[in-house]
């Protein structure tokens, strides 16, 4: 039984020995782990070790062949939790909705749910627009966008639902350095600004180090290291720290 | 095969159990009947009258030849309301729309969009199946609607022009008033209605469940089509079975 939340504007993750295959390979190989409500929680691991899947089963995208989700201590298998927490999700590619404008696509949550005035939604798209750099844009394509810049349209998408979890997946894959660590510094702010939960799914190590409260490390399908930054860093198991300071120089290729 | 037939009926469930929810989709469906209209609507008109023609001309001679040439407008006339008209049309409209719609919501799929949908507990179904099931199943009978004249007048001008055949327009016209009854149009009509669903949720489906990049997405139209395709077809033998069983 979990404790009360003091913060409802945010929610507590819980991922309970999950288990998750496709045909004979197995992806999620019984993961279990926590995360505080109001934390930044860092998911590192090498390309194809289940981290998507991983978010995609915290979200309720897939479910689980075993194991358990639990969103303040209610099982994301009810659709009533759904309801209940506003969760988001910043794809890897962002996921804009293409046939849309900027503007249409950061209001979408606003319109389909009828939450907010039409007049209201657009006061709110170009305020959430503005936060990440992109003011006036609402009426541009996202084909028209640069990678970087409909991440962060994807960014403002989900901050217009209020969410009390958020989830980001490989927000700083295929961005310039430069733009990299604006992401991260925006993800860092998020966290900090709106008190909600965040769970970043990554590879990148500067990003991991630099913004997060709390980091794990999975491999093949299992967490094989979890703890503050510092903690991870120490950490013996030469399996972590081959993932951590793995770097290209002559001697390893 | 059967697990899709059984996720065609569960997608067709559930767009029903959504139906609700249409007037708050009704932009959407608006834009749909647009592009369908605007697709398909001189594409209609000529496909309709080169069949009209093609059916005097094959038949014509043959009536002219056995000297029973004045039931022309009455054959051509039904046969375009009762099966060539809602067929054919379906069949234009299947690789025209259907095409159309798979790959739409097969992009949407592959590049997550649908995913980013289910994230803000938009159901994609009420969202994009909805609006497009509604949109053709309207289009399509007012489309062949369109046909069946454009169609006639295309089997009375190649009547009244080809030598063969000599049949001016007032005695195919009167013969086709005689004969075609309101009843033939509507049968039609049905078939068309019923031939839209097929497309509709087909292609839907077929858009839905694409996996693997742009080559999954041309998979996926390919599918759509060809298997609306069949699906006219064979429901086009039932459907006619079963007005004439209701007629009789």
């Amino acid at each position: 039984m979990s404790s009360p939340n003091p913060h409802p504007e945010n929610a507590s993750v819980e991922v309970i020995n999950l288990r998750r295959s496709f045909g004979a390979k197995e992806v999620l190989k019984g993961i279990s782990f926590k995360v505080n409500a109001g934390e930044l929680f860092v998911i590192m691991g090498p390309s194809g070790s289940g981290k998507t899947v991983l978010l995609k089963h915290i979200i309720g995208l897939e479910a689980p062949e075993a194991g358990q989700i639990l969103i303040d201590g209610e099982s994301i298998a009810n659709p009533a939790v759904r309801e209940k927490y506003r969760m988001a999700m910043v794809f890897q590619a962002g996921a804009l909705l293409t046939s849309l404008t900027v503007g249409e696509n950061v209001g979408l949550y606003l319109t389909e749910h009828r939450l907010k005035s039409p007049a209201e939604i657009s006061a709110i798209v170009a305020r959430q627009l503005e936060a990440v750099g992109l003011k006036g844009l609402q009426d541009s394509l996202p084909s028209e966008l640069s990678g970087g810049m409909q991440k962060r349209v994807a960014i403002a998408r989900a901050l217009v639902v209020e969410p009390h979890l958020i989830l980001f997946d490989e927000p700083t894959s295929e961005l310039d350095p430069l733009m990299a660590a604006t992401i991260g510094r925006e993800i860092y702010s998020l966290n900090k600004r709106t008190r909600a939960t965040v769970i970043v799914v990554s590879h990148d190590r500067d990003l991991a180090f630099s913004i997060a409260d709390r980091i794990a490390i999975i491999l093949d399908g299992e967490i094989i290291c979890m703890g503050t930054p510092s903690e991870v860093k120490e950490n013996k198991d030469p399996r972590v720290q081959k993932f951590i300071h793995a770097e290209i120089s002559p001697s390893t290729t | 095969m059967y697990q899709n037939i059984g996720e065609i009926l569960i997608l067709f469930w559930k767009t029903a159990r959504s139906f609700p929810s249409l007037w708050k989709e009704r932009q959407k469906v608006f834009d749909q009947l647009f592009e369908i209209g605007n697709a398909s609507l001189f594409m209609v008109c000529i496909l309709s009258l080169f069949i009209g023609g093609v059916l005097a001309l094959q038949t014509g001679p043959v009536l002219v030849e056995r000297g029973i040439s004045s039931v022309l407008g009455g054959m051509i006339g039904l046969s375009m309301c009762k099966e060539l008209a809602p067929v054919m049309i379906a069949i234009l409209v299947a690789g025209r729309i259907g095409s159309a719609m798979a790959a739409e919501i097969g992009s949407m799929r592959v590049y997550q969009e649908i995913d980013a949908l289910r994230t803000m507990n938009i159901d994609p179904v009420r969202y994009l199946v909805l609006p497009r099931l509604v949109a053709i199943a309207v289009a399509l009978p007012t489309l062949v609607l369109f046909s069946i004249p454009v169609g006639w007048f295309g089997g009375a001008l190649v009547c009244d022009f080809n030598q063969k055949i000599a049949v001016s327009f007032d005695p195919f016209f009167q013969n086709l008033r005689e004969v075609v009854e309101v009843k033939d149009i509507c049968n039609g009509i049905f078939k068309s209605f019923v031939f839209a669903l097929a497309i509709g949720i087909v292609s839907c489906h077929q858009g839905l469940v694409t996996r693997g990049g742009p080559r999954g997405i041309g998979r996926s139209v390919t599918k759509a089509v060809v298997n609306s395709i069949i699906l006219i077809l064979i429901l086009d033998y039932f459907l006619t079975r079963f007005l004439l069983y209701v007629q009789k």
